[in-house]
């Protein structure tokens, strides 16, 4: 392990990560974004200016202790690195590669003000990926509590919130309505942004802790949360359910063949692995011009997988300005790299099919930008006469998800808003006694980071009320 | 992992498997469904529920081998494994005396049918059963619904049994007053069923099969129009209201995989399990 020491001068540009390059990328499944080598990672630490205030640290949701991190690491301590981070973040392989740190951790970074700020992510990414080359080592647990508490749901708001409480001592099993743990990391987010080996260790790790895991038990049918308090002899239940529910745009011809909402088509490229079809069974058809509807994160994995899978021509149609996507700036970036197209300002107002039931046009209307609305960004307005066809043969509907309503709807006495989500104070804590609820079900969709946070905030309230209880 | 407790055979290529499931046992009802998932490799299959008995824990359910998923399940045998079946699912059935009851099933879904005639009868109402199929080899289950039903019949769409064709219901209909009607089997039965009873005003309840992922509510491809407004199949239904359902609509989005369906079928015909073949 070279240790190299801090160079004097404030270097602007951060160390680029190696990326496979788009014509090649565009062809397969592979993780776009290659990860520092060390001697990559040991020059950007060594960019850090290991402010006396650090400022990056108010960026961190959950606040891990960054400028330390980076510190060990430059002095060649990736164990005691990597421990430091782990204090705050149970899952930072997933977090290096897919958290929002332009708009976080990176945001705060006194560098930023003069060039580009630490890659802190990429640190992150590079620790996380040499502790698992290595092997986890299980933490020691606290004694048995002989307390039991169930977990709904395995993404990362239950996965965060079972490993804490396991470590705490607690017997925890988790219910997951689908057949693999992971939540929108396993059924949403493409392999080739997360690898899904690094989600099935993450998972292990989990397993390793003690946690008992219970996959295709759709809470709300197979039991319910009062049946797991009262029948099932548990003490506490916490619920990320997650905001899973897919929108539509509620126009004619929407049910035509070749119309997919974003979530079946990603389940079906991620979860059930259709681009392996038929050595998988779950088929999946792409046609040769793909229409994504939708500006976020979620239009990006869905127009970057109809690609791989064969694509001649993918079109993003957003309805307001490259200004106001939602998306992450690296992936618009990444998807314009492979040829992905964006139309702006333009909306679909009905879709046209063949004899055969299959989407073949789509009619957008040209929209302008209004004044702000309760977003705060400006709101979309259609111009009038200015509809245009595009010829399709597959549309892909991304244009966001609500709560996954089964919970809510069998729970007796749980606090729920109108928009759907679960009402809980600032630890979690619902409406009925010894239920806890965070992440996307609560606060609508947002990020890993902060449904990671939430679980973490969550485990603690709920161990507190565990011991006092009597 | 779920064991294969027992393997019944019911008509050609039409097989009953009873599988230990204590915890959906204890929870199933009526009209509920399940997804099956074979192995690792898998698709996520939704099968009805056709038996449960929450005492032995098991659960039971009927396949029809048409594709690749079903003749593969029916390669099984007693004492092998599935990887994964998930549930209950959908919303069960209304069970309550409504009165007298018409009761249509046709193929492979004659297997939950009887296990909704039971539950009608048990609460009091008089049932009057229709079972079809293709021919007659591939009825199953006659003489059990016969033994609950106050009228039985039989359809059969080449007449090797019973009436040709459900034409015959027409005169059942109007000579006989009914309070409701269950109809469970292909779309153009459902179709043809809903049709029939509608001029003489009888509520009838369908039980619909779109393409399903997840069976859950997170994917909407099972999305159907009932009465113009967009139901999600798993979540929503299974049943709806026989008389708002758009069949044709249903038809189209129940082949929109045909094509990958028959090569992914015709793989597995050629020999194991298509694995590395593209
Ligand atoms: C395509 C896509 C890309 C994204 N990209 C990013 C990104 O780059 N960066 C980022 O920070 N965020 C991203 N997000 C958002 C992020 O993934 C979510 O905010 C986060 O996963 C929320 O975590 P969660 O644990 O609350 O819920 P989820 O990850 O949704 O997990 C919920 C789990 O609960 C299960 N479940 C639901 N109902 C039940 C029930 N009744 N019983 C049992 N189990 C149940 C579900 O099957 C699921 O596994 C993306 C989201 C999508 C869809
Ligand atoms: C809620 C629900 C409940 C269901 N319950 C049952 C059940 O209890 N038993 C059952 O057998 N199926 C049931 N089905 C249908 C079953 O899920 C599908 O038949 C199954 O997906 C077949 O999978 P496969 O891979 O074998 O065939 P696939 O690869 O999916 O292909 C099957 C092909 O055969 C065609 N096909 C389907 N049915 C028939 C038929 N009767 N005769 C000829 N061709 C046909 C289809 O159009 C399709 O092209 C149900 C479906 C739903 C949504
Ligand atoms: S967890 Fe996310 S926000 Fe926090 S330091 Fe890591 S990359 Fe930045
Ligand atoms: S703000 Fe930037 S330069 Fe300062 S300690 Fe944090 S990462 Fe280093
Ligand atoms: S099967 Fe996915 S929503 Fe119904």
């Amino acid at each position: 392990m070279a240790e190299s020491k801090p160079k004097p001068k404030v270097r602007k540009q951060a160390v680029p990560i190696p990326k496979q390059p788009p014509e090649v990328r565009k062809h397969n499944f592979n993780e776009v974004a290659l990860g520092y080598t060390e001697e990559q990672a040991l020059e950007e630490a060594n960019r850090c200016l290991q402010c006396p205030k650090p400022q990056c640290i108010r960026g961190c949701p959950v606040e891990i202790d960054i400028s330390t991190f980076i510190r060990l690491l430059r002095e060649g301590k990736y164990d005691e690195a990597i421990k430091k981070i782990k204090e705050k973040n149970s899952l930072p392989a997933i977090c290096g590669r897919v958290c929002p740190q332009e708009e976080q951790c990176q945001k705060m970074c006194v560098l930023g003000k003069v060039g580009e700020p630490v890659s802190i992510g990429r640190l992150e990414r590079f620790l996380a990926d040499w502790e698992r080359a290595r092997g986890f080592t299980v933490p020691e647990k606290a004694p048995s509590t002989g307390k039991r508490v169930a977990i709904v749901g395995a993404g990362p708001a239950g996965l965060t919130a079972a490993a804490d409480l396991a470590k705490l001592g607690h017997e925890v099993v988790i219910f997951e309505a689908l057949h693999l743990a992971g939540g929108v990391l396993v059924y949403g987010i493409p392999e080739f942004r997360l690898p899904k080996s690094i989600v099935q260790a993450e998972v292990d790790y989990i397993k390793k802790l003690g946690v008992e895991l219970k996959l295709g038990y759709l809470i709300g049918r197979t039991y319910t949360i009062p049946e797991l308090l009262k029948k099932r002899g548990f003490d506490a239940v916490f619920i990320g359910t997650g905001a899973g529910l897919p929108q539509f745009l509620g126009i004619p011809g929407e049910n035509l063949g070749g119309i997919y909402s974003a979530n079946e088509f990603l389940i079906r490229v991620n979860l059930m692995k259709a681009y392996a079809f038929p050595e998988y069974d779950t088929p999946i058809r792409i046609g040769r011009h793909v229409a994504v509807i939708g500006g976020g994160n979620v239009a990006m994995d869905a127009a970057r997988s109809a690609l791989r899978l064969g694509a001649e021509q993918v079109c993003i149609v957003y309805r307001r300005s490259r200004e106001e996507m939602p998306a992450r700036k690296e992936e618009i970036e990444n998807a314009e790299e492979e040829g992905i197209i964006c139309k702006f300002l333009a909306a679909p107002t009905r879709f046209i099919g063949n004899e055969k039931g299959w989407v073949k046009q789509m009619e957008c209307i040209c929209m302008e930008l209004g004044p702000p609305d309760e977003s705060g960004r400006r709101r979309p307005v259609p111009v009038k006469g200015s509809e245009f066809l595009m010829d399709i043969d597959t549309a892909i509907i991304a244009i966001g998800r609500t709560p996954n309503p089964i919970i809510q709807s069998t729970t007796e006495g749980l606090a729920v808003t109108k928009w759907g989500t679960i009402v809980t104070d600032e630890n979690g804590k619902t409406s009925l006694e010894g239920v806890y609820a965070g992440g996307d079900i609560v606060t609508g969709e947002a990020t890993v980071i902060s449904a990671m946070g939430a679980g973490k905030k969550a485990a603690r309230a709920i161990h507190e009320y565990l011991m006092n209880k009597k | 992992m779920y064991e294969i407790l027992s393997v019944r055979e019911l008509a050609p290529k039409i097989k009953l498997f009873e599988v230990h499931a204590p915890e959906i046992a204890e929870k199933a009802r009526p009209g509920q469904f399940i997804m099956v998932i074979i192995n690792e490799k898998g698709e996520r299959v939704p099968l009805t529920i056709a038996e449960y008995d929450a005492g032995k824990g098991t659960i039971a359910f009927a396949f029809n081998e048409v594709g690749k998923t079903t003749k593969q399940l029916g390669t099984l045998k007693e004492g092998d494994r599935v990887w994964n079946i998930t549930g209950p699912l959908g919303n069960p059935s209304e069970i309550r005396n409504f009165g007298r009851v018409l009761c249509v099933a046709g193929g492979v879904m004659i297997a939950p049918m009887l296990l909704q005639i039971k539950a009608l009868h048990e609460t009091g109402n008089t049932v009057v059963a229709v079972v079809g199929a293709r021919i007659k080899e591939l009825l199953f289950f006659k003489e059990e619904i016969k033994a609950l039903s106050h009228k039985f019949y039989v359809a059969t769409d080449d007449g090797s049994e019973g009436y040709k064709s459900l034409e015959f219901l027409k005169d059942v209909l109007a000579e006989e007053k009914f309070d409701r009607c269950v109809a469970m089997g292909p779309v153009p039965m459902l179709k043809t069923v809903s049709e029939f009873t509608k001029p003489f005003g009888i509520p009838t309840v369908v039980t619909l099969m779109p393409v399903m992922v997840d069976g859950m509510g997170m994917c909407g491809v099972c999305r159907v129009s009932v009465g113009g407004k967009m139901k999600f199949g798993c979540v929503d239904g299974p049943e709806f209201d026989g008389h708002l359902v758009d069949y044709e609509e249903l038809i189209k989005r129940q082949r929109m995989f045909l094509p990958e369906e028959r090569l992914s079928s015709l793989l597995w015909e050629l020999g194991g399990c298509g694995c590395g073949r593209k």
